[in-house]
């Protein structure tokens, strides 16, 4: 069974059959019915990092080196936990901006940056061809063991031809397979459904065959791990071999290695590839998140169950690398080694497909595109159809890669175990992990400081892990890695700057990533962003914004007709078709029959969709570079991405604010409208006031005209005659002299500018007063008038003069209301608590509830036109009960309004507060304003 | 004789109305409100009537309103006195068929002859 032909044939048959299933993926996806719309498809996909180098490669570093290998697989377990965080973010902005490749994104990330790009292919090409060569070497290995064992194989092939070399016709081989499925579409961005599909098989069968191997060591060779195990403890030398102390570098050995695995995990241009780039649905990474990991555990639980029992089997099992396929040989089982080599070949195909398709559309879109677009720009320009072309350069460069993956192969490839050169590009690899993680999350970071930084990080890599390989190989000097280069100690590639005692591959990780990060950050901060730059900045740091969503980033102008013509060009026909299909079925509506299409200028959406599309097939500085040929106007500038960024806390923040305003607004509307009808009302009243004042004076007034001009028209007038109509004239004056005193003194009351003179006095002596000076008055129109001194003294704090004025006004008042035919007033004076009070009360007909506040209104009797002037007294202005009501509210006391006890008419009521009882006769005199 | 009935609140301006108008030579009769006015306007049938506006108890306005709906008295010449000197007071006033309307203070002259070119125009 195990002759090459058998081998050869159940090998192209397994091809055959990955071919079968990529085709059946593509036509599916042509169909809309997609084979990887599902999360297990897409976690098995990721599964492409393990390559040979785990399947053969893990073995044997467990043989070496006890269970480090796990490290290998811990870090991408800690980035898929993190993958809600950090990978997501990548998948959006890659579908957002049809991210073709992890050199794509960084260089989209920098501004579009032709020039970043072409590094990170350059730099990927660099470091993954040793990886493609390990593959190589991984097959061509594990079929020479299967066709040559108990005999060790001799892999060397430095005395052969290459024609006769079988890991040549392999690379070929897998070329013609990788053409074949991976450049059947042009768009990268449009997804390899196909090969994912594929990809995901190879992982199950992988697995499957790894499991079979180590339930056939476990249980078959060794009749259950408790043997195993047991056998391997007698053993005491393999027990401290598999113990935790056999990691390289000790701790900072077991640090950097998980970190160097956890940035390899999506640093790796295949691994970017099916976990950015072919993701067709970001909610696949929710379960990818544990399946991968799961996937992980099981493809490592025999590890170290079959590289101890290789290492207890010794000579029988050869190289610890092999383990895996001399363990089921040395039983004479023929079908399980088979298996094993199948799913060797599937881990180790796997990887070089993706890897292969990954690298050479970074090739075409990096690092040939561009330099045809920029050199032959004019030829270019008036070719017809360059969408063939494109798809020529990448089939080349899939040819180139996997040659110069041959040559490495053939040329140092034998000088490393599979895992060193795995590590080696991991450690390579790692250094896109600044560019593209702080790119992330720091809008600062600029394309100088990526540049620099990568270049930077390269250089140590190279110099601290890729030329010792050399070294290793024989091709240089070991002198270098021993003396250092000249002699200068420090400089030694092992042991930089003298860090000595770590693991080879944590001491290059250590000087790179600082040397990277270092100048990444540091030119960053001393450098500017070109506008184009600070839009994408934005965009990739804002990514999960959710704003973001549906924005147009184009400003500028063109026709349909360019774009299509354009399009056409670089994509074909249907692509263009497809494109401009999605935006007439949504612009039909708006559009005008009657005018060409191509003469129609097109909407941002269009010109963004065209944009995506070329991004898909060319990178996306190439894509801008061809946008900017036809399109006449700006993309959006960093301060229209940042505005619409900013619009949701914007928004929130203004909604907020618009409702404290607006609340705000009400309350002070409210307000307005309070003080507007209070305004209006003191307008009204204003007005009303000045009527009646008006009409007041004008009373007096028309009496002391009508007889002053009788009395100039009058020669011959009786005396008699004459002196009424002079005293009358003259008791009118003095009716408006006290009527403007008055008017002057409420006026002053009202703006609060009546000077009062407060001082201590006896309220029973005022009332005396008082009486005393109306009492002659009141005798002469009959009215009786009575004093009722009950508290005497009763000290208070007032102003003498304006308090006579007070109570005169009142018994005038009440003289006034009192009973017409035996008129009585009854005056008195009594303490009520703190205070002392003075009643005014007559024998009328009192005063009607309603109408108690109302006399103390200004003019009251002439609005209300009581019944009670038709008995001819002389009247009031109407102001006497608001000023006194003011005066003694400002004294700090009270006037109002009762029934009378005593004479049953109105009583009229004053309390003023009793002054501080020892209020020493003091000269000074408080004044109140 | 022509009477001419004054109707007034203020005492004074009631006595140097009465002293003009006697002057002049009519037959003069007082009223102190509007009650007591339309009491007299039906006693003493004056030719001619002087009519405060404000007035306790019923408003001059309401005097002139009831003697014009009054078809007997429809036409006797009122004129209104009054101490508002608003102009929307003065137009209601002649809206309700005042015959003049006299703004308080007043020239003693002017309003005699009011009266006398009034009393002259009803006896054609």
């Amino acid at each position: 069974m195990r002759t090459d032909p058998v081998i050869l044939s159940v090998a192209f048959g397994y091809l055959a059959l990955l071919f079968v299933v990529a085709a059946w993926g593509d036509r599916r996806a042509e169909q809309g019915r997609s084979l990887i719309g599902s999360p297990t498809v897409y976690a098995l996909s990721i599964a492409v990092y393990c390559t040979a180098w785990t399947f053969y490669g893990s073995v044997g570093r467990a043989a070496e080196h006890g269970p480090s290998f796990l490290l290998i697989y811990l870090g991408p377990t800690l980035a898929m936990l993190m993958a809600p965080l950090l990978i997501r973010k990548m998948v959006r902005i890659a579908a957002r901006q049809r991210i073709t490749s992890i050199a794509d994104f960084i260089s989209a990330r920098y501004g579009k940056s032709s020039s970043l790009g072409a590094l990170v292919a350059l730099f990927a090409l660099v470091t993954i061809t040793p990886y493609i060569a390990l593959q190589l070497k991984a097959i061509t290995v594990s079929h020479a063991v299967l066709v040559n064992y108990p005999v060790s194989a001799d892999t060397s092939l430095i005395d052969e031809a290459f024609w006769m070399d079988k890991s040549f016709w392999v690379a070929l081989v897998l070329a013609v397979f990788i053409i074949l499925f991976g450049t059947r579409h042009l768009d990268a961005s449009e997804r390899h459904e196909g090969m994912v599909a594929a990809i995901a098989l190879e992982s199950l069968v992988k697995l499957i065959a790894f499991l079979a191997v180590g339930i056939f060591v476990v249980f078959v060779m060794f009749e259950g791990p408790g043997e195993l195990f047991g056998q391997v403890a007698a053993t005491p030398e393999l027990a401290q071999a598999m113990s935790l102390e056999s990691v390289p570098g000790g701790a900072t050995g077991w640090v950097g290695m998980l970190l160097l695995a956890f940035l390899a995990f999506f640093t790796l241009p295949r691994q970017f590839q099916v976990l950015v780039v072919e993701n067709v649905d970001e909610q696949h990474l929710k379960r990818a998140s544990w399946l991968f990991p799961l996937y992980l555990l099981a493809i490592n639980l025999f590890v170290i169950p079959i590289a101890m029992a290789g290492l207890l089997l010794g000579g029988l099992s050869g190289d610890p690398d092999s383990f895996v396929l001399t363990l089921p040989l040395s039983t004479g089982s023929e079908g399980l080694p088979l298996l094993v080599f199948i799913g060797g070949l599937s881990a180790a195909t796997g990887m070089v497909i993706v890897e292969t398709i990954a690298l050479s559309t970074m090739v075409s879109n990096q690092l040939i595109m561009p330099l045809l677009l920029r050199s032959k720009r004019l030829h270019l320009g008036t070719k017809g159809e360059l969408a063939g072309w494109l798809l020529g350069i990448r089939r080349v460069a899939i040819v180139l890669i996997l040659l110069l993956g041959y040559l490495y192969h053939a040329l140092i490839g034998d000088a490393y175990s599979l895992v060193t050169i795995g590590l080696v590009s991991f450690a390579g690899v790692a250094q896109f992990a600044p560019a593209l993680l702080i790119g992330l999350y720091w809008r600062g970071a600029t394309h100088q400081g990526a540049t620099l930084g990568l270049i930077a990080g390269f250089m140590v890599w190279a110099y601290t892990l890729l030329i010792p390989g050399f070294v290793q190989s024989g091709w240089l000097d070991a002198g270098l890695i021993n003396q250092g280069p000249w002699g200068i100690g420090w400089l030694r590639p092992y042991a930089l700057f003298g860090l000595e005692g770590w693991d080879i591959y944590t001491h290059s990780l250590l000087w790179s990533l600082l040397a990277n990060v270092g100048l990444l950050a540091g030119v960053s901060l001393f450098t500017r962003q070109t506008p184009l730059e600070q839009t994408q900045a934005a965009l990739f740091t804002e990514a999960m914004n959710p704003n973001l969503q549906a924005t147009s980033l184009w400003h500028g102008k063109t026709t349909q007709g360019e774009l299509r013509e354009l399009l056409s060009r670089y994509l074909g026909i249907p692509a263009t078709r497809r494109v401009f299909a999605v935006s007439t079925h949504q612009a039909t509506t708006s559009l005008s029959p009657t005018l060409d299409d191509n003469e129609q200028p097109a909407s941002t959406e269009l010109i963004t969709r065209a944009e995506q599309a070329l991004a898909g097939s060319l990178g996306s500085a190439s894509a801008r570079v061809l946008i900017n040929s036809v399109v006449r106007g700006e993309a959006l500038d960093l301060e229209s991405i940042l505005s619409i960024l900013d619009t949701t806390s914007q928004t929130l923040e203004y909604n907020r604010r618009l409702e404290q305003k607006s609340q705000e607004l009400a309350r002070i509307g409210e307000e307005l409208r309070g003080a507007n009808e209070r305004l209006r009302e003191l307008d009204r009243l204003k007005d009303e006031f000045v009527a009646m004042v008006s009409h007041e004076l004008r009373t007096p007034l028309t009496s002391i005209r009508a007889f002053a001009e009788i009395l100039r028209d009058g020669e011959n007038l009786p005396d008699e005659k004459r002196r009424h109509f002079l005293g009358v004239i003259v008791h009118e004056s003095q009716r408006l002299s006290r009527l403007i005193e008055e008017i002057l003194d409420l006026a002053r009351l009202e703006s609060g500018r009546l000077t009062l003179n407060p001082q201590p006095l006896d309220l029973a002596h005022l009332a005396r007063h008082s009486v005393d000076a109306i009492a002659r008055l009141q005798e002469n129109r009959g009215v009786r008038l009575r004093m009722q001194l009950e508290a005497e003294p009763a000290p208070i704090i007032g102003d003498p003069d304006r308090l006579e004025q007070v109570i005169i006004n009142l018994l005038d008042n009440a003289g006034k209301f009192a009973d017409d035919t035996a008129p009585e007033v009854l005056l008195r004076v009594y303490r009520h608590k703190k205070h002392y009070r003075l009643s005014v009360e007559d024998n009328g007909p009192g005063i009607s509830e309603d109408e108690r506040e109302r006399v103390f209104e200004k003019f009251h009797q002439i609005q209300q036109h009581e019944e009670e002037k038709t008995r001819g007294r002389p009247k009031g202005s109407g102001l006497g009960l608001p000023i006194s009501r003011g005066i003694v509210a400002q004294l700090g006391g009270r006037l109002w309004v009762e029934d009378g006890a005593s004479l049953g008419g109105a009583s009229l009521i004053m309390e003023l507060p009793e002054a501080p009882p020892k209020e020493p006769a003091s000269s000074e005199k408080p004044t109140v304003t | 004789m022509a009477r001419v009935l004054v109707v007034d609140d203020e005492p004074n301006i009631v006595l140097s109305l009465e002293f003009l108008m006697e002057q002049a030579g009519f037959d003069v009769v007082t009223a102190e409100d509007g009650e007591s006015a339309l009491a007299c306007v039906k006693d003493t049938v004056p030719d001619l009537i002087l009519l405060d506006i404000s007035l306790p108890g019923i408003s001059g306005f309401d005097v002139l309103e009831q003697l014009r709906a009054d078809s007997d008295k429809a036409h006797l010449p009122i004129i209104m006195l009054t101490a508002h000197g608003r102009e929307v007071e003065r137009e209601k006033g002649m809206a309700l068929g005042a015959d003049d309307y006299i703004t308080k203070p007043f020239s003693t002259q002017a309003l005699v002859s009011k009266v006398k070119a009034l009393l002259a125009e009803t006896d054609k």
